[in-house]
């Protein structure tokens, strides 16, 4: 039983796959469409974006302080403390900031996109715009794509900003590291393309995963509580998995 | 019913207008972009038999204040000495033209720069002007042979791949 | 058995009548179930036509199809002369506008207020000057007596008062068709009465072209003006609807009777009932 049940789940994953893919297209095909409703995705961003920002900025700042914590540490071991600002800077500005962000967003905003599509699909919202010849692919879906896009590399700015700040409060100021020694060994090594534009980039391509994701598990949920409530945590698995894949494939081409 | 809507324009605005404000933060503190000269500066050449690992836009300092930075680096054809272009703040008008050049390590691990070690001369650099005197970078090599060479000949010159050398000694500072 | 068919027209008389929707052969197999096999319908133009059938019988699904949401697997979908299945996309939404649609559950968009939902095909599709908008939304909600709930959210509404302003956002573009998808279910006996009143005040005065589907024959006798039995993927009745219930057939009776069982079988197909709980085969 288990050696035919295999097959059919690698094909529906496959089926999944290639049904997001074109789901894709149709969501770039409406977005000429959605720029009529523009007021639409900038509310959408509100909603992403800026409802993110408090659980974005308290855990930047701590996974900055954390950071900072555990690096002092181990580099005293090597008599490299000077190096604090830059080993944080790099590590938050590469990884842990697109990263964190991508996963936190995806647990904040991903999931409400989900239900929130989910819902309409269920209570016929969806049917009932496409009566009203409105596509929901331009009102409803491509503003939440465009939203995730742009609001994903702004969140991951805050929360690398508070991540620097938080590493300042704990190795300077109460690990006692000098603060030039802090910014100066950071702003000597961090390059500013390389390294803070490159994590940009790769949350950029996260947000417009996780925006993909969500979008896709709400248009296509079964209409019932059962099935949003399945394609929510749909959402989180699969954004969380492509997410750290896509981080691994984007490292090794672009940095 | 506009109302609610102005709002929310307003507070997305506020949102992208945090996020850009962050970015900006983290590029102009953080980055090598505040490394950067900041207007205007003017040139000089310093020549150096070896820069070590020295970089485009390093800073250069002189008691250890920031008045400028490497704009760029060369190969002098004739000499086959390393021609390093030196930008610094208009403000730092008044540095005695035969002040030294020195590319220093900021402690173990960190990064070079250039130290400038200011001389007694009643003239200033102006802009074009060559330092005379420079030192290279210290090579871990050359400290280990040296090392191993003084033992035997005390009276050995200190900087001896270095043709003009800096009368000052880079480890009193 | 279909295909060799000649289009049967499903009566002379009806065949005359000018037809805003035009239903020939249609054929409709949905996860292996047959159901439509092989329907002919008209819907008179001007007049309120009421589709009814037992549960599960895909008298939404016709709806869909009517609209264009659902391909048909074969049949002619003539809506005002065009074909549905035809039709792109974008023509589809052309002929959308000019249908209004009532769901079931009324769909409101939970996001918008009252005013703002029954606004939103206007928001879409026209350029209004806002005060102009504001005066089609107030009359429009004026007619289905909520004007006063204009600043209510969806949530703070009974299901007879959604119905209502989903009625109002259905008709706020002045539609050529209009199609209630079951517009009396969980309403109580006043707010039916309203619904129902509307619905023939719609048909009355503006001579909008009205889809029915309803389950409720006392509702429908009071409004429609034919009525269609759908059963078993065909059109088992047809008739006005007075008329339809003195006919005496299995169908009718069953079905506008209340009788339990009939043609539509009570029981869901199953293995032998003995059999099942155990027994030996025959042994009952």
């Amino acid at each position: 039983m288990s050696t035919s049940r295999r097959p059919t789940m690698i094909g529906n994953a496959l089926a999944q796959v290639g049904a997001a893919g074109l789901f894709l297209f149709s969501i770039l095909a409406a977005i000429p469409k959605s720029l009529r409703h523009f007021r639409e995705t900038l509310r959408q961003i509100w909603f992403v974006g800026a409802m993110s920002l408090v659980i974005i900025m308290t855990c930047g700042l701590f996974v900055g302080m954390v950071l900072s914590l555990q690096l002092y540490y181990t580099l005293a071991k090597f008599g490299g403390t000077a190096a604090l600002g830059t080993v944080v800077a790099l590590s938050l500005f590469r990884e842990l900031g697109p990263v964190v962000t991508a996963l936190l967003f995806a647990g904040r905003a991903g999931t409400s996109m989900t239900a929130e599509i989910g819902l309409m699909r269920a209570t016929d919202q969806l049917s009932a715009m496409e009566m009203m010849a409105v596509d929901p692919l331009a009102y409803v879906v491509a503003p939440r794509f465009l939203a995730g896009i742009v609001a994903m590399p702004l969140l991951a700015c805050v929360f690398n900003a508070l991540g620097i700040l938080g590493a300042h409060l704990v190795g300077v100021s109460w690990l006692g590291l000098d603060n030039g020694t802090f910014w100066g060994n950071m702003t000597s090594n961090v390059d500013v393309w390389n390294d803070l534009v490159n994590g940009v980039w790769k949350s950029t391509a996260f947000g417009a995963v996780i925006a993909l994701i969500a979008t896709f598990e709400g248009y296509t949920t079964a209409p019932t509580s059962e099935g949003v409530a399945y394609a929510t945590t749909r959402t989180v698995v699969a954004s969380s998995i492509v997410v750290l894949a896509l981080d691994f494939v984007m490292t090794a081409f672009l940095m | 019913m506009t109302q609610p809507r102005r709002s929310f324009q307003v507070g997305t605005g506020l949102f992208i207008l945090l996020g850009f404000a962050a970015l900006a933060y983290l590029a102009t503190q953080t980055t090598s972009v505040a490394n950067y000269t900041q207007g205007d500066y003017y040139t000089l050449n310093a020549k150096f038999s070896n820069i070590g690992q020295l970089k485009q836009r390093a800073p250069v300092k002189l008691a250890g204040v920031r008045i400028g930075s490497v704009q760029s680096i060369e190969l002098d054809p004739q000499s086959l000495e390393a021609l390093v272009k030196i930008g610094i703040d208009t403000r730092f008008t008044d540095i005695p033209d035969d002040s030294g050049a020195a590319i220093f390590t900021s402690g173990l691990l960190g990064d070079q720069y250039v130290g400038v070690q200011p001389g007694g001369s009643p003239l200033a650099f102006k802009d074009g002007d060559e330092f005379i005197l420079t030192q290279s970078s210290m090579q871990l090599e050359d400290l280990i042979g040296k090392f191993l060479v003084s033992g035997d000949s005390p009276k050995k010159p200190a900087n001896s791949d270095s043709p003009t050398t800096d009368d000052t000694d880079p480890s009193s500072k | 058995m279909n295909e060799a068919n000649p289009i049967l027209q499903p009566n002379a008389a009806n065949a005359e009548v000018d037809a805003y929707v035009r239903i020939r052969g249609l054929r409709t197999v949905l996860n292996g179930k047959t159901i439509f096999d092989g329907i002919n319908l008209d819907i008179p133009r001007g007049k309120i036509t009421a589709i009814m059938g037992p549960s599960g019988t895909g008298k939404t699904t016709l709806l869909r199809h009517i609209t264009g949401q659902l391909d048909a697997d074969a049949g002619e979908i003539r809506v005002d002369g065009r074909n549905v299945p035809d039709l792109s996309r974008n023509q589809l939404f052309n002929l959308r506008e000019k249908i209004g649609y009532l769901f079931q559950n009324s769909a409101l968009l939970t996001d918008f207020s009252v005013f703002e939902n029954v606004a939103f095909p206007l928001r879409q599709h026209l350029r209004l000057p806002e005060e102009i908008l504001r005066n089609i939304v107030l009359t429009r909600l004026q007619a289905v007596g909520l004007r006063g709930a204009a600043d209510l959210m969806p949530a703070e509404l009974s299901g007879g008062m959604a119905r209502r302003v989903a009625l109002a956002r259905a008709i706020i573009r002045d539609p050529d068709l209009i199609i209630y998808d079951e517009p009396f279910v969980g309403l109580d006996p006043i707010a039916l009465n309203q619904v129902l009143k509307l619905i023939r005040t719609l048909n009355d005065t503006l001579g909008i072209t009205s889809i029915l589907v309803a389950h409720e024959f006392a509702a429908v006798r009071r409004a429609a003006d034919h009525v269609y039995l759908i059963a078993g993927g065909k059109v088992a009745a047809q008739g006005h609807p007075d008329e339809l219930a003195e006919r005496d057939s299995p169908w009718t009776r069953q079905f506008f009777g209340g009788e339990a069982d009939g043609p539509v079988p009570f029981q869901y197909p199953a293995s032998d009932y003995a059999t099942d709980l155990g027994f030996p085969a025959g042994a009952a």
